[in-house]
């Protein structure tokens, strides 16, 4: 495997591209043409079955290339995979259907397995651990996120990012679907507001950076141009503590009102127009029929708006990374988890602060997940 | 029921004009005019940067890009810098990085996950719903909790006691490697490509399963041949969310890959950190980086509403 990979990095990176999905998709024929045939009867098949279940984990082990401790990583291996072929030999819905299953289980439940799970244990584990590792710290590292002044500010500028990013874009993304509802050229009109979701935060970091730019002499950025033009002093936005968070949020709920406003048009657009008739009937303005017809058929949407777009803004990293990498207090828990673990190899406060920011995404994504349940109809 | 409805429409109209017309014209004039200030303000950022990027360096440095719009004066200068000069690469070098990384990255996870998703939907097996809970609760983990760990291994393996069970990939410092950045993605992907192919592909009627099972094909015919091909949909919606997620993605970049193999995100993020010296570079580098996921987004819209909207919790 490594020696497959380091061959590949020596191939020109356009051609890597067929080369590797080749591969793949030779060992996912393999794998489908075994499934295909592994539950037929027959004494040919019977050794197939042997055969793969033996000798593939030995296969697959060889070619990770575990050159010191081989032959005995494989020697269990191919024990276990005899297990297996006992065990899908007796199995209740004849031999062969455990293998098929692995066959389509395995390869996505490996990869999750070493690639999430155990890492997610690791990072839980060294969050408690000193920073090189070497021993066990207690909650010193916790300590240190709530009480250091890079932490508590990663903390807290969080904090200010979730509160404010949410509801602003979804009261912009809402305003705007309901103003544009059923006017002409309404896709236009959505497009532009939905485009900066196709840009990465990276692009949009670089447009807002244009846009906060402050200079001697002239100005090139709008905002101190307009100011000046005023007569004001330029201001020097993204190092105005404590306001600079502020303006890197504005970036946030420039790309996600969007999203809020796609979503929330969609659901306008399902509200009853009977409901909505009937009031109108009734005389209400469109301020209440808005408010007391059209906001409590869409709430369950508003409330998976809402809990998405906090989650990106507790994960936000990237803005913050290409605007002020941190500078001047404005560093956010993901952000800073990057940098602790980059700058200093402090795995024990990297690993805290991603513990922190796991406990803090968890309910929102339960409660999330709960309401697109109810929902139900929006995939 | 549309007959019905269009024609109270007509009749609400009709009440409208006698009722309340002069104070609709007036809050509509407001929401109107208010649609309108937000999509200027959505729109003029975008639109800065891009004049800019046409303007000559010197003048990007000394005025502001709307004084290009009564005293235009435009070059392509910057593009064709842009596609030479970088921080640390050449972004068009980046930006082929970031097609090597991004195409596997989307593929790869897909069928992995339409797999899984396909023994989900129809294989039964003791501790399904069990497993496929456990597959779904994965979701909830932030990928900061798996970024440590994961390099560290890509290094050095999985060793238990002084035992390798995972060796290292052996890529590290390689030039040309894109292993690790493939890898991490796919993996960071399949919770919820699992999660959301296995939707829809268990809504596929049973009959049209049972007719080929019937008619003698394996799991194996039946996926490649009716599931795959009726799962389509939403393969398309996810593979394009998931795209764009690659592409535009930084943080799995900055862990997971490192000089030559940069992608164009990092490539522009260092190049934005050298800063004010090279903003014709940065105007022209972030259209570049911006054209695939707008083509791709213009083209398919349809499909990446569907696949947002799945995909809210990534990340």
């Amino acid at each position: 495997m490594s020696d497959f990979f380091q061959w590949l990095a020596g191939l020109s990176p356009l051609l890597q591209i067929p080369v590797i999905l080749l591969s793949f998709a030779v060992v996912i024929g393999l794998v489908l043409a075994f499934v295909e045939v592994s539950t037929n009867r027959g004494r040919g098949f019977a050794i197939l079955r042997l055969l793969a279940s033996v000798l593939v984990p030995v296969v697959i082990l060889l070619l990770l290339g575990l050159y010191a401790s081989v032959m005995w990583v494989a020697a269990v291996a191919a024990v276990l995979g005899l297990a297996v072929y006992f065990y899908d030999r007796r199995s209740r819905s004849g031999a062969g259907t455990f293998l098929q299953l692995t066959g389509f289980l395995a390869p996505a439940m490996i990869l999750l397995a070493i690639g999430l799970i155990y890492p997610t244990i690791r990072t839980a584990i060294s969050a408690f651990m000193t920073n090189d590792g070497s021993g066990f710290a207690g909650l010193a590292n916790f300590a240190w996120v709530f009480t250091s002044p890079d932490g508590l500010t990663a903390l807290l500028n969080t904090l200010v990012w979730v509160l404010v990013a949410p509801v602003v874009s979804t009261i912009i993304g809402l305003a705007y679907a309901a103003f544009i509802d059923k006017s002409r050229g309404e896709k236009f009109f959505k497009l532009l507001v939905f485009m900066p979701m196709a840009i990465s935060f990276v692009g949009a970091s670089i447009i807002f950076k244009f846009f906060y730019d402050v200079r001697q002499g002239e100005q090139i950025g709008v905002l101190n141009a307009i100011i000046t033009a005023f007569g004001a002093k330029p201001v020097d936005w993204l190092g105005l503590e404590p306001w600079n968070t502020l303006f890197l949020v504005i970036i946030l709920i420039w790309t996600q009102a969007g999203f809020a406003m796609v979503i929330l048009s969609a659901a306008i657009k399902a509200v009853p127009a009977e409901q909505l008739e009937a009031a109108a009937l009734d005389g209400t303005t469109p301020w209440q029929s808005f408010m007391n017809v059209t906001l409590p058929g869409i709430r369950s949407s508003v409330i998976v708006v809402l809990t998405t777009i906090s989650i990106a803004s507790l994960k936000v990293y990237d803005i913050v990374s290409s605007m002020t990498g941190g500078r001047s207090e404005t560093t956010v828990l993901a952000y800073e988890m990057v940098r602790q673990f980059q700058l200093g190899s402090r795995t024990g406060y990297s690993s805290a602060l991603a513990v922190v920011l796991f406990v803090l995404v968890l309910p929102i994504i339960i409660y999330n997940v709960r309401q697109q349940k109810k929902q139900g109809g929006t995939r | 029921m549309s007959t019905v409805s269009d024609s109270s429409r007509r009749l609400l109209k009709a009440t409208e004009k006698t009722g309340g017309k002069l104070r609709k014209a007036s809050s509509s004039r407001i929401a109107t005019a208010a649609a309108f200030l937000i999509a200027a303000i959505w729109t003029i950022p975008t639109f800065g940067l891009f004049v800019s990027s046409f303007r000559e360096a010197n003048d990007i440095k000394t005025t502001g890009w709307w004084t290009a719009l009564s005293n235009p004066s435009f070059t392509l200068e910057n593009y064709a810098q842009a596609f030479v000069s970088g921080d640390s690469l050449p972004l068009s070098k980046a930006f082929l990085n970031s097609l090597v990384i991004t195409i596997p990255a989307a593929i790869i996870p897909i069928i992995i996950a339409s797999l899984a998703a396909y023994a989900f939907a129809w294989i039964n097996f003791k501790g399904r719903n069990t497993l496929f809970i456990l597959v779904f609760a994965l979701q909830i983990v932030p990928i900061q909790m798996a970024l440590v760990p994961m390099l560290q291994m890509f290094s050095d393996g999985v060793k238990i006691g002084g035992l390798y069970i995972l060796p290292g990939l052996g890529v590290n410092g390689l030039d040309g490697a894109y292993a690790k950045v493939w890898i991490a993605h796919t993996i960071f992907a399949l919770p919820l490509a699992i999660f959301m192919l296995h939707n829809f592909i268990s809504e596929i009627p049973e009959e049209v399963i049972e007719a080929a099972r019937v008619d003698g094909a394996g799991h194996g015919t039946i996926f490649t041949r009716i599931v795959l091909p009726l799962a389509t949909p939403a393969i398309a919606s996810f593979g394009i969310f998931q795209f764009l997620w690659v592409w535009n993605d930084l943080l799995v970049a900055t862990v997971f890959t490192s000089g030559g193999e940069l992608p164009i995100t990092k490539a522009l993020q260092d190049l934005s950190g050298s800063y004010g010296q090279s903003w014709e570079l940065l105007t022209a580098g972030a259209f570049i980086s911006m054209i695939i996921p707008l083509v791709v987004f213009f083209a398919l819209q349809r499909f990446f509403v569907r696949g947002l909207l799945a995909g809210a919790s990534k990340g």
